[in-house]
């Protein structure tokens, strides 16, 4: 093992589906958008905003008074978009624009589904498929051609606005009232370890378990750190630990949870390693659940060598050794 | 209400992509070593700690309790963060001086922008019932400013290109570094039109340290300290259509409150070519001013440390009786804007 080799990474890609609540302003916008209708809200000084604040950007006001815009509406600015990033409206190369849609005072960022576009240029609202998600709702804008924009089916209405966008003659479909909108996020990232976890990472790949010291406090840190808490410099010395120890605390589980893969009772417990400083969690099986205490000497469960990897989980779990307990002031000092 | 003064800076090398974790410790730890040594400090001298970084960036809750070990935080200290560029974690430390709570405080900011997608990282930090839920990125937002300019006659591509070409050539030790002409640069193709990629800031890993003393003890610790004259803050809309993005009216109230009269030198916080252009308008800053003598982050822009470095780098510059200002910027498109005054002692 080398030092040369550099930091081990991985993939760590994290995704949540945020359910949000809207409140009385957006909630009236998101369920407008299902209706295939743009609402705004009036301001302080009598502008209308598109998608409508709850608080007037000025003054700070709460905004109650909601007015229906037209779904047509003018290229304020745009910018390119050659290469869509993922979760944007378009997957294609599109443009992306502030738009003032009639009626409205202020203009609001979408996207318009063409590869170029020019600023003064009228684009047309695009509805999506599906409807219940807020600003998704209004999938993209179109070029306006003047001919309205095809989508009728003639039951989810709305699309009746016609050239220019007026506001006369909307007809809404009956939609439920939307009150929360979820919003998927994704993202992705490269996870990187420290040299110092890399070190202790590749060691427990080839069943060695390493931990340095800090060359202050001549404590024995596992897994060994880029900086020491105590004294903020980095673990140097290498010290190879034995798989076995004591129990310093613990906790007897009995709670189950979504994951679990072990049936309670069983023990999560703080293991201190003979030569250690730093304890660690680790399960504690091999003995009933109320026979695990404070001091219980223990030793490591490895798995089959061949299923053996860069972490700690190639250590099963830990099981009593039989030894007799440590007494309790050689760890007091580890609690 | 106590003076304050910078008394030391340091900042980890500006890099595309470290091999470090995204906790910053390895960045970190060498940095807040050169700058307590500069001010010939120990960290058990250091009153207060504050310090700006996002776990937006690392993809893990609470990242930044990780960096605190880069401190060596025992006995345990006082200590704050803020999830924003950490020129507001100096701010909060300016106060904590100025009430008399403490005497010293370290500041640090760090980002590993490298770890994860970037621009649509950033794109959560917009409305999230109305706007993030699109994924605007923030080149896309920042062309959309640019075209807004261009199209009123406010600016022009080559006026872009020039801001890039003088920023391009001013600091050998940048990630991105060229001497290069306007002429050159606008022969070059667009990124995402109107911006090509020298109106944009490149991804940037790194950090920065900025040590504040009360004035009092400034002239102790250093010999050339840097007096902070005026530090103030402030923030517009999140609603970006309300806003007239082609001005800066946060900068220009923070910078009337700071008070800028009489700079020298300006380091500015303006991560696409034509937000420098509307900083120094909203400024007033005049033609005889050094403006980013270190680049800015258009030659290297670390996340969460940038607008710190401003401030650093500033504080580094500014001579004996000169005036120097600082600017740094968070949000989309310039939407909250800091402006530190600095004269040199």
């Amino acid at each position: 093992m080398t030092s040369s080799l550099p930091p081990l990474s991985a993939p760590l890609d994290i995704e949540f589906d945020y359910t949000r609540s809207l409140g009385s302003t957006l909630g009236r916008f998101a369920t407008g958008l299902a209706q295939r209708r743009v609402l705004g809200a009036r301001g302080s000084d009598g502008r209308v905003h598109v998608p409508p604040p709850e608080y007037d950007p000025g003054t700070g006001a709460p905004l109650t008074e909601l007015v229906e815009v037209g779904q047509v509406g003018t290229v304020v600015t745009w910018a390119a978009q050659p290469q869509p990033l993922e979760g944007q409206p378009l997957r294609h190369p599109f443009c992306w624009a502030m738009i003032r849609l009639d009626g409205a005072d202020t203009p609001l960022v979408h996207a318009v589904d063409a590869p170029r576009v020019a600023t003064g240029m009228r684009v047309r609202a695009h509805w999506a498929d599906t409807q219940g998600n807020g600003i998704r709702d209004l999938a993209y804008f179109v070029p306006d051609d003047g001919q309205g924009d095809g989508q009728g089916d003639g039951q989810s209405g709305g699309q009746g606005i016609g050239q220019g966008g007026g506001r006369g003659d909307v007809r809404t479909r009956q939609a439920e009232v939307v009150t929360t909108v979820t919003t998927p996020i994704r993202l992705r990232y490269r996870h990187s370890a420290s040299p110092e976890e890399s070190r202790y990472l590749r060691g427990l790949a080839q069943g060695r378990i390493l931990g340095q010291r800090c060359p202050a406090c001549d404590k024995v840190y596992l897994p060994p750190r880029g900086a020491c808490p105590t004294d903020g410099v980095p673990t140097v010395d290498e010290v190879e630990l034995p798989d076995r120890g004591i129990v310093t605390t613990f906790c007897i589980v009995n709670v189950p949870f979504l994951g679990q893969r072990i049936t309670p009772p069983y023990v999560a417990a703080y293991v201190l390693l003979d030569g250690a400083d730093i304890a660690f969690l680790h399960l504690v099986l091999g003995c009933p659940a109320d026979e695990v205490r404070m001091g219980l000497r223990v030793e490591a469960a490895w798995k089959p060598r061949d299923q053996w990897g860069t972490t700690l989980e190639n250590i099963d779990h830990f099981r009593p050794t039989g030894e007799p307990d440590a007494p309790y002031e050689t760890y007091a000092g580890h609690l | 209400m106590s003076e304050v003064s910078v008394v030391s800076y340091a900042a980890a090398p500006d890099v595309r992509e470290t091999a470090g974790t995204t906790n910053g410790v390895e960045m970190l730890v060498p940095i807040i070593g050169e700058a307590l040594r500069a001010a010939n400090l120990t960290k058990h001298d250091i009153g207060f700690w504050c310090s700006g970084s996002s776990d937006y960036l690392a993809g893990r809750a609470f990242s930044f309790i990780a960096a605190v070990d880069a401190i060596g935080a025992y006995p345990p200290i006082n200590e704050s963060h803020v999830e924003a560029d950490a020129a507001w974690a100096l701010y909060e430390a300016w106060i904590k001086i100025r009430t008399g709570e403490v005497d010293t405080a370290l500041v640090y900011g760090f980002g590993k922008s490298s770890a994860g997608e970037l621009r649509r990282v950033l794109s959560l930090q917009l409305d999230p019932y109305t706007v993030a839920p699109l994924w605007p990125d923030p080149v896309s937002l920042a062309g959309l400013q640019a075209r807004l300019g261009l199209d009123r006659g406010l600016w022009s591509e080559r006026d872009l290109a020039e801001v890039a070409a003088r920023s391009r050539g001013a600091n050998p030790a940048a990630p991105v570094h060229e001497r290069v002409t306007a002429e050159e640069l606008l022969r070059r193709p667009y990124l995402a039109d109107p911006l090509r990629r020298h109106d944009c800031p490149p991804v940037t890993d790194g950090a920065a340290v900025v040590v504040l003393a009360q004035a009092g003890r400034a002239r102790d610790l250093t010999d050339h300290p840097a007096r902070i004259t005026g530090l103030a803050h402030r923030v517009e809309t999140a609603h970006l259509g309300a806003r007239d993005l082609t001005a800066s009216p946060s900068t220009v109230d923070a910078a009337r409150a700071a008070g800028v009269d009489g700079v020298a030198l300006a380091e500015l916080h303006a991560p696409f070519t034509h937000q420098e252009i509307i900083l120094r308008r909203a400024l007033g800053i005049a033609g005889d001013v050094d403006v980013n003598p270190s680049g800015g982050a258009l030659v290297a822009n670390p996340m969460f440390a940038a607008g710190l470095a401003r401030i650093g780098e500033a504080a580094r510059r500014v001579a004996p009786g000169q005036r120097a200002l600082a600017h740094a910027t968070s949000g989309p498109l310039l939407q909250q804007n800091l402006v530190c005054v600095l004269e040199g002692e």
